[in-house]
């Protein structure tokens, strides 16, 4: 059940960030941004989808995308913990899009190579979506780090708030050693070069926690995921077996 | 979605009768105006407060919808109301840029909206209190807008008349979309039906007076329609949507609240019971259940969002000093 376990934990990635930036929707700081963070979250929720989809068919259970979205606790969801961080400010959200975007794009290039059919077909849609992700927030965050003054420390509070997260982009999930998918190790230093970049033009300076944070992959998650999870799937835990 | 009498408008012109009647000509003739052509000021004032009103609506509108983005019960459902809500969000930066060329700001529409001075569509300043409310709105204040919209299209303005070509088509997939809900709930189980019957209950009415007051004491219309702003009349739109919506209702199963409603063979379309106006100028006037919320969460958002406009801004004037600046140092 690798395949299974591997394909959870990426759909719970995208399905956990897109419901993060949908928060926005609506309360942006300005219209042309209330009109782009829905579509990166559509995107994001998009992908979510065909994966929640594709792992129920090798579970081969009968689980649909809602089963697996809607009916699992905080401590059976798989995500990265910088995922579910809270949005902050615009700052912290532009910064946490980025740095899943700077993965999510080397990753999925990487799975157009995959033997796996589906993995591929998903990695084709996927990778042009991330590559727009990165453009989209690292001009941000280029604008917010050469911006003001408050918004280059907004902007500099972020990146330390996040550091502590970053190392378990990289760590191995259930998806080590199949062939299906990519090895994270390896994408680091795209990575660590697509933030230098942007970084640069920014004038900020990358930071690396010593006490960096994981166990988001075994289900162990930061106390606001719960609440997020609460919210989500309150209605349909309200009606059993109905259908929407 | 937008669908209300414009609410406030002065019409008044004070231009010369030769340039008035050489205008109207131009108006009877269906010729479209453009941003550089004359026009009366009144015109101006009139479109400029319709197409902000209609405008404000789009963004404000975004927010009883968003409500439910987190909670959607299923993913499909959730990704549609994002969709939804863009789409809305769409429609307001179309809106802002057909008032611009009328010579208004964005800022400046914002900055009335803020204080108070604006009106939006009052129909969101009831709240949305289950899923079914989503499908709701889809069916009816949607399904209104379009009413109203359609004519809109045929509006003698030409940057607002295109500007609705496109919003119509998005309105009618969302008027498909929240019936799609709405009927899955009725064909579902007896809470979901209970559910779509109470949403229903409390929309029906505010979505009828969306159409605005009636024609005997509608003091902006005859203007409006003279110079072809308007196309119907507040009570044509609102039995059309009437007209229409009674069988989509039956079709549902559900009951629309109101006793008095009944078809009338001699006019050829329902008779409905009497609307509570006094609710209507009451929630027009501002003390609508959800009003002051509305207002706070936009202004939230735009003084929260402040500091990443002035970032923006800038960032650009740091670059352009720096594409400037660059040519000398090469020297």
């Amino acid at each position: 059940m690798a395949l299974f376990d591997a394909l959870l934990e990426l759909a719970d990635d995208h399905l956990v960030l897109g419901h993060r930036v949908s928060e926005w929707c609506g309360h942006a700081p300005m219209l042309e941004e209330d009109l782009a963070m829905p579509n990166m979250a559509l995107d994001v929720i998009g992908t979510a989808r065909n994966l929640y989809d594709y792992a129920g068919k090798v579970e081969g259970k009968g689980r649909d995308e809602d089963d697996l979205a809607y009916l699992r606790g905080e401590r059976e969801y798989r995500n990265l913990l910088l995922v579910e961080r809270p949005n902050e400010d615009f700052a912290h959200t532009m910064l946490r899009q980025l740095y899943f975007a700077a993965f999510m794009h080397p990753y999925w290039t990487a799975a157009l190579e995959s033997p796996d059919e589906t993995v591929r077909g998903i990695a084709g849609k996927a990778v042009k979506e991330m590559a727009y992700h990165i453009r989209h927030t690292g001009e941000w965050v280029i604008r917010l780090g050469d911006g003001t003054e408050e918004s280059a420390r907004r902007m500099r509070d972020a990146v330390t708030a996040l550091a502590i997260y970053v190392d378990e982009l990289f760590e191995e999930g259930a998806g080590e050693g199949l062939d299906a998918l990519p090895d994270r190790a390896a994408l680091r230093p795209e990575w660590e070069a697509t933030i230098k970049r942007i970084f640069d033009e920014a004038g900020l300076e990358q930071v690396t926690s010593p006490f960096p944070q994981s166990g988001g992959r075994d289900g162990r998650h930061g106390e606001g995921l719960g609440h997020m999870l609460a919210e989500m799937q309150s209605v349909h835990r309200a009606h059993p077996g109905a259908t929407w | 979605m937008y669908s209300q009498g414009l609410i406030g408008a002065d019409g008044r012109s004070d231009e010369t009768p030769e340039f008035l009647a050489a205008f109207q000509a131009r108006v009877d003739a269906e010729e479209k105006i453009e941003p550089n052509d004359d026009m009366p000021e009144g015109y101006r004032r009139t479109l400029v407060r319709q197409i902000g009103q209609h405008a404000h609506s789009e963004i404000v509108g975004m927010l009883p919808e968003g409500n439910w983005i987190t909670r959607a019960p299923s993913l499909r459902r959730k990704a549609a109301l994002l969709a939804k809500v863009q789409d809305e969000g769409g429609h307001g930066l179309y809106l802002y840029s057909a008032a611009e060329t009328l010579g208004v700001t964005r800022e400046q529409m914002t900055e009335e909206l803020l204080d108070g001075r604006a009106k939006y569509s009052s129909i969101f300043n009831y709240p949305t209190l289950s899923w079914a409310d989503i499908g709701t709105i889809g069916w009816l204040v949607d399904g209104a807008a379009i009413m109203n919209q359609i004519p809109l299209c045929r509006c003698s303005y030409g940057p607002y008349a295109r500007a609705m070509i496109r919003v119509c088509k998005e309105e009618s997939f969302h008027q498909r979309q929240g019936y799609e809900i709405v009927m899955k709930l009725a064909q579902g189980t007896p809470e979901q039906k209970a559910m779509a019957q109470d949403a229903l209950n409390r929309w029906w009415w505010p979505s009828i007076m969306m159409f605005g007051p009636h024609d005997a004491d509608s003091q902006h219309s005859d203007q409006s329609m003279a110079w072809k702003i308007k196309r119907f009349t507040n009570d044509e739109l609102r039995q059309k949507f009437i007209d229409a919506t009674v069988p989509q209702a039956e079709y549902l199963g559900l009951t629309l609240p109101d006793p008095d409603l009944k078809w009338n063979e001699e006019k050829g379309g329902y008779d409905h019971g009497p609307i509570n106006w006094d609710e209507f100028w009451s929630v027009v006037k501002g003390h609508g259940p959800m009003a002051r919320d509305r207002i706070k969460a936009r202004r939230k958002a735009w003084d929260d969002g402040a500091w990443v406009r002035e970032a923006a801004l800038a960032h650009a004037e740091k670059r352009k000093v720096r594409r400037e600046a660059a040519p000398l140092a090469a020297e």
